[in-house]
């Protein structure tokens, strides 16, 4: 692995000698380790089936979902280890954005925003309610669109409109992190540079990882990059450098697309 | 593909040969639909022909006649007095009563299916109410007389007949609500996970209500299924002339009464109109549930 960055000064998330497998042949992760920086747009890149989502989903414990996967190895939220916390609480302090939108279908645009209350059963005031779905609907740059069709359900946007509101959505806890798993891979090219712009103005607030296979998209709106391969964390550095002067052979080969 | 036909003069005979191929199996398709859709067509035609003179205001508020006030008016050429109103109250009642016991642990277990597919223990389940819903419903008519006539209610009783039909509606509530929760897309159920939402508020707040057209179209359709059984009825809710609302006590339902009209001569009138009303019941309980379909996708 790259010594460029061993380490990382006060990490928010900080991952350390991770593996996870989906049997007992296969590991689908293996020994990464990693801390991201704060308020930094950190990409996670590869080729498909190198684990990039694999680990990315270990960050929230989605994998405590299926019983069969192994996790082995440490995942430190603002030093505290994430194990060791409720999924519940955990979750709220690490968003998560999908490749596909998944906006709640029987539910409102306001009502998608405030999911997070609303299911979890936390009691708001009406006007705290539409000042969090507001807050939220702006950072995202949906506000404008959407401010006098709140009531109509949130699948009746279009893709990108969509997919931004399900960003707002994980905004509305005001999570330290957001994840992102490809979350432009299903868009055109016009709403994959809106949601792009968006992602570099929120880590002003927010601290965010984003997984893409798109290369010239990690170059764009990332200030750190990790490339992984076959499971691996092959090298980890600043984005600039990585792409000017790769250290390992399999991350040049990756960056001049000689495989993908 | 006929427009097309007509407006063009095709020369090459590999063509013509290929499009009257497809007229020929067009036309059979046509034909074959036409001979399925007959028998109901007729069913309807000739439930209406014959039912239509007894659907009156005392059909649905009157109580079936005995044998002698029928034979009268029939002598003397006139509409039969009295109604169903027995039937009606009885199945409406027992129909309810059923659904109250079925829908619940049919949801449940549903969930449960959907919940733990790989599990071996589901697997078992499942295969049993696969097994349940081809069961003869005499068998559970059977089941029911002894478990609650001979045991609880120690005598014919509307609960009997209510619990014979709970069990037949269980096994399509189950199926249809697995069925339809397993059409809610994963991502559904994950972006509710991320939210840090726990997991029986995700089943009670997320997927219920995303399926909610589904199985509400189940329980329709578990419904109608179950409001024209006779033959379980017959071993356990029996009938009765009168109007009755107590669970423990003997109960008609529309399609009894249909068999004791069949086995009266001078009522045969009744069997017409009767029938019509049963198949109105049933055609709109189809009817709703093609609207909830329509309306989810």
């Amino acid at each position: 692995m790259s010594e460029l960055i061993k380490h990382i000064e006060n990490p928010v998330l900080e991952i350390r000698k991770l593996s996870v497998a989906y049997n007992k042949d296969k590991s689908a992760v293996t020994n990464v380790s990693a801390g991201i920086k704060k308020n930094k747009v950190t990409a996670i890149m590869g080729p498909s089936g190198c684990g990039k989502s694999t680990l990315l989903r270990a960050i929230n414990r989605m994998h405590d979902l299926y019983p069969n996967i192994e996790i082995q190895g440490d995942i430190l939220l603002n030093g505290e280890e994430t194990t060791h916390m409720s999924t519940i609480l955990l979750r709220r302090k690490i968003g998560m954005v999908f490749q596909r939108p998944n906006p709640f279908p029987t539910m409102s645009i306001h009502d998608n925003v405030i999911a997070g209350y609303k299911l979890n059963g936390i009691k708001l005031k009406k006007s705290d309610k539409n000042d969090i779905v507001e807050k939220s609907l702006r950072d995202v740059v949906l506000w404008d669109e959407v401010k006098d069709s709140l009531t109509k359900k949130g699948t009746f946007l279009s893709g990108g409109q969509q997919q931004r509101l399900c960003i707002a959505r994980a905004l509305a806890f005001k999570p330290d992190v957001i994840l992102l798993d490809e979350p432009t891979s299903a868009l055109d090219p016009v709403a994959t540079k809106k949601v792009e712009e968006l992602l570099i103005q929120l880590k002003e607030h927010y601290t965010i990882l984003l997984v893409t296979h798109n290369m010239s998209q990690a170059a764009r709106i990332s200030d750190y990059s990790m490339f992984m391969y076959l499971g691996e964390l092959v090298e980890y550095g600043r984005t600039k450098d990585m792409f000017i002067n790769p250290i390992d052979n399999r991350t040049e080969e990756y960056l001049t697309g000689k495989f993908s | 593909m006929k427009k097309l036909a007509s407006n063009h003069k095709h020369t090459n005979p590999l063509l013509r040969k290929r499009l009257s191929k497809d007229r020929v199996f067009a036309g059979g398709v046509i034909l074959f639909s036409a001979i399925t859709i007959s028998p109901i067509v007729l069913i309807i035609y000739k439930l209406i022909s014959k039912g239509y003179k007894q659907i009156n205001f005392d059909f649905f508020s009157k109580k079936a006649p005995d044998t002698y006030e029928a034979m009268v008016a029939v002598n003397s050429g006139e509409v039969i007095p009295g109604g169903i109103l027995n039937g009606i109250t009885g199945t409406l009642y027992m129909v309810f009563i059923a659904s109250v016991m079925a829908i619940p642990v049919g949801l449940l277990i549903g969930i449960f299916l959907y919940e733990q597919k790989t599990k071996r223990y589901a697997g078992i389940v499942r295969d049993i109410v696969d097994i349940l819903q081809g069961v003869p419903s005499i068998v559970l008519g059977l089941i029911a007389y002894f478990w609650v006539v001979k045991n609880i209610t120690n005598g014919f009783s509307a609960l009997a007949g209510s619990t014979a039909l709970a069990i037949m509606m269980l096994p399509l509530i189950i199926r249809s609500t697995e069925e339809t929760l397993k059409m809610i897309p994963d991502t559904v159920k994950e972006a509710g996970f991320a939210l840090g939402v726990p997991y029986h508020k995700i089943i009670l707040r997320v997927l219920i209500p995303s399926g909610f057209s589904g199985l509400a179209t189940g329980i329709l359709l578990a419904i109608s299924r179950v409001i024209g059984e006779t033959a379980p009825l017959m071993l356990t809710a029996l009938g009765s002339m009168e109007v009755n609302f107590d669970m423990t006590k003997p109960t008609s339902a529309v399609p009894l009464l249909i068999w004791d009209f069949y086995n009266d001569p001078n009522m045969v009138d009744l069997i017409w109109s009767s029938s019509l009303f049963l198949m109105m019941i049933v055609l709109l309980l189809n009817l709703v549930s093609k609207q909830l379909i329509a309306k989810r996708s």
